[in-house]
């Protein structure tokens, strides 16, 4: 921290201060473009195609006669005025937009709680509460919505015992995943258990950057723990939480293969359908895929709208 | 400024004598932490633990009312049996040639972009930030029937590289910037050092920043081979052969085969424990890297 360029050096150290080591020059030099292609082409190729087809065909009746071969005819609005004029689609978006919302926001409490509760322990119960995160975290999604399938079975899984020995006799063989509510309680159990690791890992990794100095510096001011924590803590490590907050959201709008693995075991599809399982199944199911890229281009705007505040602000964080 | 050092040396002193009436109170709050801690600990970790023992257990005793929370009837047959099964080999090969393709391009490709969004302001920098963002929140499940028709246009579907250019398209823009905070965090201070002790621009950068980058590539790595090896959605979608299936694919039809005799839950939990050990065991191999706090040390010295 000492090392900081004086205040009153010359202009060309003024201009990269804030951000360090950043190369400003009047004519940008090739190597950065250079540096970008990889990637810029395998987004193009991987994303920017398919999204590109999505658009054109969302304006586009495209049904059963076109995947046999047939040129498909121009349809203008026709697709998104069918999807959006039906009630079907508002109960998905809704039950999408409040699932989505309970979740990402479970998820990075938990996950900040965790993080303080890793940074207040010993080294030992830290290593284990993070060896902990890490199963969970490294759990292949197919294989924890199993394992939670199992934990809930109606007949012999654990959860049903535990809560009927606890007193709940009414839970004995009482069947989860036949009922909506339960049904999204437990892909809410799955999700928050699956993604609390990573959250709590990037906000104890934020904490760990904070330098103790700060830290110090206020402990001789006299502020105690609780102040150290919300006063200091969590307003230093603010871009990680709404870093892990943004990528939540996204992710828990577009919560589709544990749903449909829930499906499975019988639950009722058409009230249990969120936005990606709707889109599949309009898609695959029924071969709409007009319709279903109309959705698609809803759901992008959706989730660009919901996350738009958040993008800004990284993008300051970004330019800081 | 040497009044000022005397002054902090002094103050520390007073705070600690003012905070040592504390120090039973504070060990007491530390050791209920302490045991919170690995209550949360065990809790998370259940599921994992019960994969496994399940995995273990003769699915007879699986169907008894109580459960049996220990090892006591180990056995190795019901690995034997889904190992022997049909398809096991196949998927598991398939997943790694998928996971390491996808892992290496990924990687690659993040890190010279990172670079370059991170070292220098350019035009179109913004943009590409910009995209990146957005791109992030393209749901897959809304692009799969594009990507399917893309692939089966390219005669790549079923094919190792037409699901992995999908996996790298998806997954280069988190670690781009993932990365891009790494580099950013590599404190300025460190390579101007070396620059003054007379290294160049390139050989300060190989010397000094990329060690120090080993613990954001190691950070980066893990989430794109997790992000590979767990994909469903997608090669659900692009790998609709049998012989392709990939071991997500591969488990689910796993259960739903086993669904129709009434559940073999010894069996299906073995399966689920082979495809979540490899991830495990490399999660628990990289975990001390990823927990290494190499930058503060350097700044701190």
């Amino acid at each position: 921290m000492t090392t900081h360029v004086a205040p009153g050096a010359p202009g060309r150290h003024q201009a990269t201060a804030p951000a360090p080591l950043v190369i400003r020059q009047r004519r940008t030099p090739p190597t950065p473009y250079l540096l970008l292609i990889p990637a810029v082409a395998a987004l193009l190729l991987g994303l920017g195609y398919p999204v590109y087809w999505q658009i054109v065909t969302s304006l586009q009746e495209y049904g059963l006669a076109q995947q046999f071969g047939q040129p498909p005819k121009f349809a203008g609005l026709d697709n998104y005025a069918e999807i959006f004029g039906s009630s079907a689609l508002w109960a998905v978006v809704a039950r999408s937009v409040v699932f989505c919302l309970v979740n990402a926001f479970l998820t990075v409490g938990i996950g900040l709680l965790f993080a303080m509760l890793m940074r207040a322990v010993s080294t030992s119960v830290r290593i284990i509460i993070q060896v902990a995160m890490l199963l969970a975290w490294a759990m292949p999604l197919v294989a924890a919505v199993t394992v939670f399938k199992w934990l809930f079975d109606y007949r012999t899984g654990v959860v049903n015992w535990f809560l009927s020995s606890i007193g709940f006799s009414g839970m004995d063989g009482f069947s989860w995943l036949s009922q909506p509510l339960t049904f999204f309680f437990v892909a809410t159990m799955i999700i928050t258990w699956m993604s609390v690791p990573f959250v709590a890992l990037s906000i104890y990794a934020g904490l760990t950057s904070v330098p103790e100095e700060v830290i110090e510096a206020a402990r001789i001011d006299g502020a105690g723990g609780w102040n150290i924590t919300w006063g200091i803590l969590v307003p230093m490590i603010r871009p990680v939480i709404s870093i892990v907050l943004l990528l939540q959201i996204i992710w828990d709008l577009r919560v589709f293969a544990q749903i449909r693995l829930l499906q499975d075991s019988g639950a009722p599809v058409s009230e249990t359908n969120l936005l990606g399982n709707f889109i599949f199944e309009l898609g695959i199911g029924r071969q709409n895929f007009g319709g279903a890229a109309a959705v698609s281009i809803f759901v992008l705007a959706l989730t660009v709208l919901i996350s738009w505040p958040y993008v800004r602000t990284l993008l300051k964080e970004d330019a800081a | 400024m040497s009044t000022m050092t005397a002054d902090r040396i002094h103050t520390r002193d007073v705070a600690r004598t003012v905070h040592a009436p504390n120090a039973s109170k504070v060990r007491v709050g530390k050791i209920l932490l302490g045991a919170l801690g690995v209550v949360v600990a065990a809790v998370w970790a259940f599921p994992v633990y019960w994969m496994v023992l399940s995995a273990f257990t003769p699915n007879a005793l699986l169907r008894s009312k109580t459960p049996n929370f220990l090892p006591t009837h180990a056995t190795l047959s019901n690995f034997q049996e889904v190992v022997t099964g049909s398809g096991f080999g196949s998927a598991l090969r398939m997943s790694v040639l998928i996971t390491f393709t996808t892992l290496i391009a990924v990687l690659a490709f993040a890190f010279l972009a990172a670079l370059a969004i991170s070292r220098w302001r350019f035009r179109g920098r913004k943009s590409f930030v910009l995209a990146v963002l957005f791109i992030q929140m393209l749901p897959a499940e809304g692009l799969f029937i594009a990507q399917y028709k893309m692939l089966s246009n390219a005669n790549l579907l079923n094919s190792v590289i037409g699901i992995s250019v999908l996996y790298v398209a998806a997954i280069i823009p988190f670690t781009v910037w993932m990365l891009r905070g790494f580099v950013a965090g590599i404190p300025a201070e460190l390579e101007e050092a070396a620059m003054v002790d007379g290294l160049s621009r390139t050989q300060a950068f190989l010397r000094i920043t990329f060690p120090l980058l080993a613990p954001g590539l190691v950070a980066s790595g893990v989430y794109a081979f997790l992000q590979a090896w767990n994909e469903f959605t997608v090669a659900l979608v692009v790998l609709p052969a049998n012989d392709s299936q990939t071991l997500p694919l591969w488990l689910r039809g796993f259960l739903a085969a086993s669904v129709n005799k009434g559940v073999d839950w010894a069996q299906v939990m073995a399966a689920s424990t082979l495809i979540a050990i490899p991830v495990i065991v490399f999660f628990l191999f990289v975990q001390g890297r990823m927990t290494s706090g190499l930058v503060s040390g350097a700044v701190k010295g």
